[in-house]
């Protein structure tokens, strides 16, 4: 069981930054729906407007 | 987003799930300990299959920069953007897998070794490409200087596999193709590099798709404008 601890240390950063990079892509997603929902919003608004 | 592209979406993220499962099921109970290495050469099953991935990012993201430059339609450049940001994030792992690697192999974390030095220079050269995008004023600007960084870039990704057989180097040769593996650890290999490559389209697909909503924002901001 020598190293055990490289072994262990390689699979962490391995999933850490996996699932850290899958994490901010959906945190990014959930903004740009928000985003684009308003901007869909105020441009239905404008055009009823006009 | 239709009913169809969330089934396909569903059915990749749960084909990548039992993969990557039994991905690990074999590197930690399947296959053998290594004779000489001991249990530190199980970090190979991953470190090979992610350097795998990184250099298939940057060959798609030469294939679509090249696309871009051609058509001129935004929706390749996304795709060769997307996989550069993947590309940079695998290679990013590769050069923290291989020094945990090295560590009590060599005894040493890191030598200037080619294979080593290539694959520093490939993750600068896309580090660069990813900043000069963002650093772009005008997002068809940041599209074309990322195009010919995309291309030029691609240079280092042969230099980087190749290393090995070109240069003397500290760094291990390719054992696989010249039978210095078990049919096991080649089992072992296969499922990772197969379960790593279902992992880069899952992401590479959701990227993708983070571009063009940002490209449809730009587009309702200027329809807003102009109302």
């Amino acid at each position: 069981m020598d190293n055990i601890g490289y072994l262990f240390a390689a699979y962490t950063v391995i999933w850490a930054v996996v699932f850290g990079y899958a994490l901010m892509m959906q945190k990014k997603q959930r903004q740009l729906q928000r985003k684009i929902k308003l901007l869909q919003d105020s441009l239905d608004k404008s055009k009823t407007n006009s | 987003m239709s009913n169809k592209r969330a089934l396909r979406d569903n059915a990749l993220l749960g084909l990548g799930l039992v993969l990557m499962v039994a991905a690990l099921y074999m590197v930690f109970v399947y296959v053998p300990t290594e004779k000489n290495m001991g249990i530190v050469q199980r970090i190979f099953y991953f470190h090979v299959p992610i350097a795998w991935v990184s250099l298939l990012s940057f060959f798609i993201t030469f294939i679509f920069s090249i696309l871009y430059l051609w058509k001129r339609e935004m929706k390749w450049d996304s795709v060769a953007c997307a996989s550069a940001e993947i590309g940079v994030v695998f290679t990013t792992l590769v050069l923290i897998t291989g020094p945990i690697w090295a560590k009590p192999v060599w005894g040493i974390w890191w030598t200037w070794d080619a294979r080593l030095s290539t694959s520093l220079v490939l993750w600068l050269i896309y580090v660069a490409y990813l900043l000069i995008r963002s650093f772009a004023t005008e997002p068809a600007r940041g599209a074309r200087y990322g195009a010919v960084i995309g291309i030029v870039g691609f240079i280092d990704v042969p230099l980087v596999f190749l290393a090995v057989n070109l240069w003397r180097t500290q760094h291990p040769t390719t054992i696989v193709f010249e039978g210095g593996v078990t049919v096991p650890m080649l089992l072992t290999l296969i499922v990772c590099i197969v379960a790593f490559t279902t992992l880069y389209i899952i992401l590479l697909v959701q990227s993708a798709n983070l571009k063009i909503m940002d490209a449809d924002i730009k587009h309702l901001k200027g329809m807003i404008q102009a109302e």
